[in-house]
C-alpha cells in the first residue's frame, strides 16, 4: 500500500458525518443451539448522549458463513477452549491446594450474570477491575498461584468459559460511583486520534460503522461478544488484544493488555454495548 | 503427544434402527501446514492430523484423508446409517504417530 | 494458528500476485493428482455438488461441503494453495448419504475443486470460485 492510499483511507475515515451505509447491519436473527434468544441490537443507553441511536452487535456485521459458526456450541470452534477452561476450573493449583471449583462450586451457578456486569469498581481495592483481573485476584490471594499473564490463553480461556455462564443476558456495566473517574478516562480515549492515520475509535466505530475500510466491514467495535474466537488466528482473542490490534492499525504505539488505559478503554466500550446480550465466545473473522 | 489436543463429538443419543443422524466432530489441534517459517526464517516442520475416522460396532462410517490445507481445529460432519444400537468409535491419527480416539453409544428408540 | 505482522504481510502480498497471475504452477499440479485420482476416465460435469460461500471473510476457515450421490470417494482440491490437496473422503457400508463438511484454508481467491469417484468406476466433477478478503483489519 502507498502513501497515497493511506492518506485517502484516512480522509475517508475521518469524515465525521456517515458515507451511505454501503451495506449496514443485517436483519438476522440469533438464536443459539436453537433455544436461547438474543437481543444484539438494543437502544442505545442514555449515557451514549445520542452518540448512536441503536447499539449492534458485531455479529451482524459479518458474512452469513461467519454468522452461522456462532449459532450452535458444537459449530463454534471457541466451545473447544470454554472446555479447556472447564477443566482448568475444576483442578487443584498453588500453595493452597485449591481449585476454583472448590469456593464456586459449578460456575453454571456461581458465575452467572458476572460477565454483563465486568469491568467493575471494586470498593475495598478502590480500582476498576476487569474480569481477568479479577480471577486474578483469586488466584494470587486464595489460591496461592501464580497470576495468568494478562490475555494469555488460560486467561481468556478462563473468562469466555466464565461468560458462557452469562449468554443471553444483557450487558450492564455500572458507570457511576467509583467506577465514575475511569469511566471518564476511557470515554476521552475513545474519542483521541491516535498513530500516523489520525483515527480515533470513533471515527471507525461511531461514525463509519456500516461502511467498508478497504475490505473489512467496520462494526461498532461492541466488546458483548468477547473473548471471540477468530477465524485469523483460530483460537480466542481478549478485548485488550482486539483494542491494541486496533491501535496499531492506526500506526500508533500502542497501549499494553492489562495497561490503565486499556482497562479504562474496556469498561467505556462495555458500557457502550449496555443492553445487547452477552455472546462470549462470539466468533468473528 | 501434541499439545493441548481435545475431541469432542455429537451424536444423537438414540435413533430409530435404520435412521440416518447427521455427526459433527471436531478435534483441538494446530495443523502446522509446513508452509510457514519461524521468526529466524526456518521453515515450521508440517504437524497435522492426517487421517479421521468412524466406525460403528467395527464397520466402516467414513475415512478422511485430511492435506494441510484443513483449518486449525479440524471440523467434519457427515452422516451414519444407525441400524442397530451400538457404539460410534471415532479415531485422529497425528502425523507425529500419536492416534487419539473417542467413542459415543447411541440407543434405539 | 498465530502469524506474526511480517508473516501475514508477506502471505497478503503473496494472495495479491495470485489475483494478478494466473496460477499455473498450481493449476497443472492440481490437473495431476485429478488425472492420478482417475486414472485419465473422463469426468462428467454432474453428480455431485460443492457448497462454498461466494466470498470468505478469511481465508483461514472456509466452510465447504461436497455431497455426490453413489461415491465411492470424493477428493477436494484447493487449486490456488501452494500445494492444492485438501482431503480425500471415502465412504463406508454405513454412510448414509455421500456427502460431508469441512473447514478449509485458502490461499486468496481461487477455485475449489471436487471430484467423486463413483461406486460404478465412473467419475464427476464440481468447481466453485471463492473470493478470499483481504486487507481487512490485521488485530
Amino acid at each position: 500500500m502507498n502513501f497515497k492510499a493511506l492518506t485517502a483511507i484516512a480522509l475517508v475515515a475521518g469524515l465525521s458525518a456517515p458515507l451511505a451505509m454501503a451495506g449496514g447491519a443485517d436483519d438476522d436473527n440469533m438464536v443459539i443451539n436453537g433455544d436461547t434468544d438474543m437481543t444484539t441490537k438494543a437502544a442505545a443507553a442514555a449515557h451514549l448522549d445520542g452518540a448512536l441511536d441503536e447499539v449492534i452487535s458485531g455479529w451482524h456485521f459479518r458474512s452469513d458463513e461467519t454468522q452461522q459458526l456462532q449459532l450452535d456450541d458444537f459449530d463454534n470452534p471457541g466451545m473447544i477452549f470454554v472446555d479447556k477452561a472447564m477443566d482448568t476450573w475444576n483442578a487443584a493449583e498453588g500453595t493452597e491446594g485449591k481449585a476454583c471449583a472448590d469456593c464456586h462450586d459449578d460456575p453454571a451457578d456461581s458465575m452467572a450474570g458476572v460477565r454483563a456486569t465486568y469491568p467493575k469498581w471494586n470498593e475495598a481495592a478502590g480500582e476498576v477491575r476487569t474480569l481477568q483481573m479479577q480471577v486474578n485476584d483469586c488466584r494470587v490471594n486464595q489460591m496461592g498461584a501464580e497470576a495468568w499473564k494478562y490475555d494469555a490463553g488460560t486467561a481468556v480461556d478462563m473468562e469466555a468459559m466464565i461468560s458462557v455462564q452469562s449468554r443471553g443476558m444483557p450487558m450492564n456495566v455500572a458507570i457511576d460511583g467509583g467506577a465514575a473517574d475511569t469511566w471518564a478516562k476511557g470515554k476521552e480515549l475513545y474519542y483521541t486520534r491516535t498513530g500516523q492515520l489520525e483515527l480515533s475509535c470513533a471515527n471507525c466505530h461511531e461514525d463509519n460503522y456500516g461502511n467498508y475500510i478497504r475490505a473489512d466491514h467496520l462494526s461498532q467495535g461492541q466488546t458483548n461478544g468477547f473473548p471471540a474466537y477468530r477465524l485469523k488466528n483460530a483460537k480466542l482473542n481478549g478485548v485488550h488484544s482486539r483494542f491494541k490490534g486496533c491501535v496499531r492499525d492506526t500506526r500508533a504505539e500502542t497501549y499494553s493488555p492489562g495497561s490503565a488505559e486499556f482497562i479504562a478503554l474496556e469498561l467505556y466500550v462495555a458500557s457502550r454495548g449496555n443492553g445487547l446480550a452477552v455472546e462470549g465466545p462470539s466468533v468473528r473473522n | 503427544m501434541a499439545s493441548g489436543v481435545k475431541p469432542r463429538v455429537k451424536v444423537p443419543k438414540k435413533a430409530a434402527a435404520g435412521d440416518a443422524i447427521t455427526i459433527k466432530t471436531l478435534i483441538s489441534h494446530k495443523m502446522e501446514s509446513g508452509q510457514r517459517k519461524d521468526g529466524d526464517g526456518n521453515i515450521i516442520p508440517r504437524s497435522i492430523i492426517n487421517r479421521f475416522t468412524c466406525d460403528f460396532n467395527g464397520q466402516n462410517v467414513i475415512d478422511v484423508t485430511l492435506e494441510a490445507a484443513i483449518s486449525t481445529n479440524p471440523y467434519i460432519e457427515f452422516e451414519s446409517l444407525v441400524p442397530e444400537a451400538g457404539e460410534f468409535k471415532f479415531t485422529w491419527y497425528d502425523d507425529d504417530g500419536d492416534v487419539y480416539d473417542t467413542t459415543k453409544k447411541i440407543a434405539i428408540g | 494458528m498465530e502469524f506474526t505482522r511480517r508473516e501475514t504481510l508477506a502471505m497478503g502480498a503473496g494472495a495479491a500476485l495470485m489475483t494478478v497471475l494466473p496460477l499455473r504452477a498450481s493449476a497443472s499440479a492440481s490437473d495431476d493428482l485429478i488425472a492420478a485420482f482417475t486414472g485419465g476416465a473422463e469426468i462428467a460435469d454432474t453428480g455431485i455438488e460443492l457448497t462454498a460461500p461466494e466470498i470468505a471473510e478469511n481465508g483461514n476457515t472456509v466452510p465447504i461441503a461436497v455431497s455426490a450421490p453413489g461415491a465411492a470417494s470424493i477428493m477436494v482440491l484447493a487449486t490456488g494453495n501452494p500445494t492444492p490437496p485438501v482431503g480425500t473422503f471415502n465412504f463406508g457400508p454405513l454412510a448414509a448419504s455421500q456427502s460431508a463438511s469441512t473447514r478449509i484454508r485458502l490461499a486468496g481467491t481461487q477455485d475449489v475443486v471436487a471430484v467423486a469417484k463413483m461406486a460404478d468406476g465412473t467419475f464427476a466433477r464440481a468447481s466453485k470460485t471463492v473470493k478470499v478478503t483481504i486487507g481487512g483489519c490485521g488485530g
